[in-house]
């Protein structure tokens, strides 16, 4: 992999600090007047997620890592790995569950996910923003109640809990977006 | 003639950045705090005046970078490299040599390598030298400038040991190249520190990301007294040698203007010019034509003085409480 100078340090490049690849978020060039320049980075650590800032010498460089995105169907679990599909190719990859973490619970059979590969594994599972899933329990709640007063705890068929209206019942497929975790409505039929 | 441009520029023409990126309402406060300088140094009888932004020869400092272009005289079959003033230093201590008195200038100064929230290219400087001033009386007046123009609290002055000390709780002064690599380590700079054997580099940084940010939050803060290994151009200490009389203002985290008791001693001078010049082999860097000129007229003579350059478009910053220097100029570089 190539090695980045710190004037092609820019958001998105992927670079290698501590054996993790990572994600430049943000640079900022730092220099006194009659002194030695500085890049002020700001970087995400793409495996723990952590966000840091780190100080080069303005010239530095740095291993670039090799992170590409990639969009894949999800096809199935066998319950230790979790098997994805390139739908040009029907290449199959399995990530395990270090890199579903998480959004284990967003994962539904034939939706497109990000899958963040590092060296050809993945590292990432990234699930659509939006996903559409079957409630299979929640109170029955009280009919009539259209304003959403609160709201009620409903587990969907992968066993994400979230709040929905007291309308919504058993049975029900409801759309809800994967980045707050938050209802957004009844799927469209 | 069609010329082949490299990608850059055609991305860039691609955008058609055409609009400022300073409202214009911020350029006429820009007019106005110009405006109020002029009149300041008018008050005082300090002399304006206008020097070459191309030159023959530039610094020598490490840390400073030159844009250098070639001028095809029409009078002559050589072309000749003239380098864009990192500032008006030089020229203007020629002046001074020459009897000129007290002077001031505001002019744009340029700068390779620097870009930034707080670095364009190129930008406006304001530099003036106090004729029978040292560092101390010079601080006094940029301070009353400094009031002037933002409205401030007097300033709070430290040297910069009592900022290392206070701060960090080391002797910037006393500190070895192994305490001062431990130290950064201990605020997360290992892989800088593990490589590093400039004690300078290492102060610079836990400087400007560890004491920089501390400093001049309420009121301007003007720190004195570098160690006499960052003393560029000025006078070394007479009472203590590990000092230069250097000083450098900070307000809101802002470096804003650094003054120097001008060395006046033409063989300390062209000392540390060669002595630049060959930290610059050291490290790769190419060595810098020297100013001759500016050597010639120590030789002659320079009075006793002290000069402060400081940075108008961080002042307008300052005063229009803006984040970045795209906001006060014009165009900033990627539009001009």
């Amino acid at each position: 992999m190539a090695n980045f100078s710190t004037n092609e340090f820019k958001a998105g490049l992927k670079i290698m600090l501590d054996g993790e690849p990572c994600n430049i978020l943000e640079n900022e060039f730092v220099k006194p007047g009659k002194g030695q320049a500085f890049s002020r980075v700001k970087i995400r650590k793409l495996i723990t997620g952590k966000v840091l800032e780190k100080t080069f010498k303005s010239g530095e460089s740095v291993e670039g890592a090799d992170v590409i995105d990639t969009e894949l169907d999800y096809l199935y679990t066998d319950g230790e790995f979790w098997h994805f599909m390139n739908n040009e190719t029907f290449e199959q990859i399995a990530a395990d569950e270090k890199a579903v973490g998480e959004n284990v619970k967003w994962l539904v059979e034939n939706d497109t996910c990000t899958i963040t590969l590092w060296n050809g594994t993945p590292i990432v599972v990234q699930p659509a923003n939006f996903v559409e899933l079957e409630i299979t329990d929640t109170d029955p709640g009280l009919k009539g109640d259209t304003a959403g007063t609160g709201g009620k705890p409903a587990t969907l068929a992968t066993g994400a809990v979230v709040r929905v209206p007291l309308f919504v019942q058993r049975g029900e497929v409801v759309r809800v977006d994967t980045r707050n975790g938050e209802y957004v409505g009844r799927a469209q039929k | 003639m069609h010329v082949v441009r490299d990608i850059k520029m055609t991305e860039q023409n691609s955008q058609s950045n055409w609009q400022p990126s300073a409202v214009i309402a911020t350029l006429k406060k820009r007019a106005q705090l110009i405006r109020s300088i002029r009149e300041f140094f008018y008050r005082k009888d300090v002399l304006e005046v206008d020097t070459p932004a191309l030159s023959h020869a530039t610094v020598t400092d490490q840390h400073l970078h030159s844009f250098c272009t070639r001028f095809d005289n029409p009078m002559s079959p050589n072309t000749t490299e003239l380098f864009l003033q990192t500032s008006p230093e030089f020229a203007m201590k020629r002046l001074l040599c020459a009897g000129s008195g007290s002077i001031y200038q505001i002019c744009k100064s340029f700068r390779n390598e620097e870009a930034g929230r707080f670095h364009n290219p190129e930008f406006t400087m304001l530099e003036w030298y106090r004729v029978g001033y040292d560092h101390h009386g010079l601080m006094t007046e940029v301070d009353e400038l400094i009031q002037l123009i933002l409205k401030t609290e007097p300033a709070e002055r430290m040297t910069y040991q009592q900022a290392f000390l206070q701060h960090l709780n080391c002797d910037p002064l006393t500190a070895s190249l192994d305490e001062l690599r431990a130290l950064a380590s201990r605020y997360g700079y290992q892989d800088i520190a593990a490589n590093e054997s400039s004690k300078d580099t290492l102060m610079m940084l836990l400087f400007s990301q560890h004491i920089e940010p501390h400093i001049g939050q309420d009121r301007p803060c003007l720190v004195y007294e570098f160690p006499a290994s960052q003393a560029a151009l000025a006078k070394i200490s007479k009472d203590n040698p590990l000092v230069a009389e250097r000083f450098e203002l900070y307000f809101k985290g802002i470096e804003l203007a650094n003054g120097f008791h001008e060395l006046s001693d033409a063989k300390e001078q062209r000392r540390r010019f060669e002595h630049d010049n060959q930290t610059r082999l050291s490290q790769g860097l190419q060595s810098m034509p020297l100013d001759k000129n500016l050597i010639a007229a120590l030789e002659h003579g320079l009075p006793e003085c002290a000069g402060v350059a400081l940075g108008i478009d961080r002042l307008l910053m300052l005063a229009l409480n803006c984040d970045s220097i795209d906001q006060v100029t014009a165009f900033e570089y990627n539009r001009a």
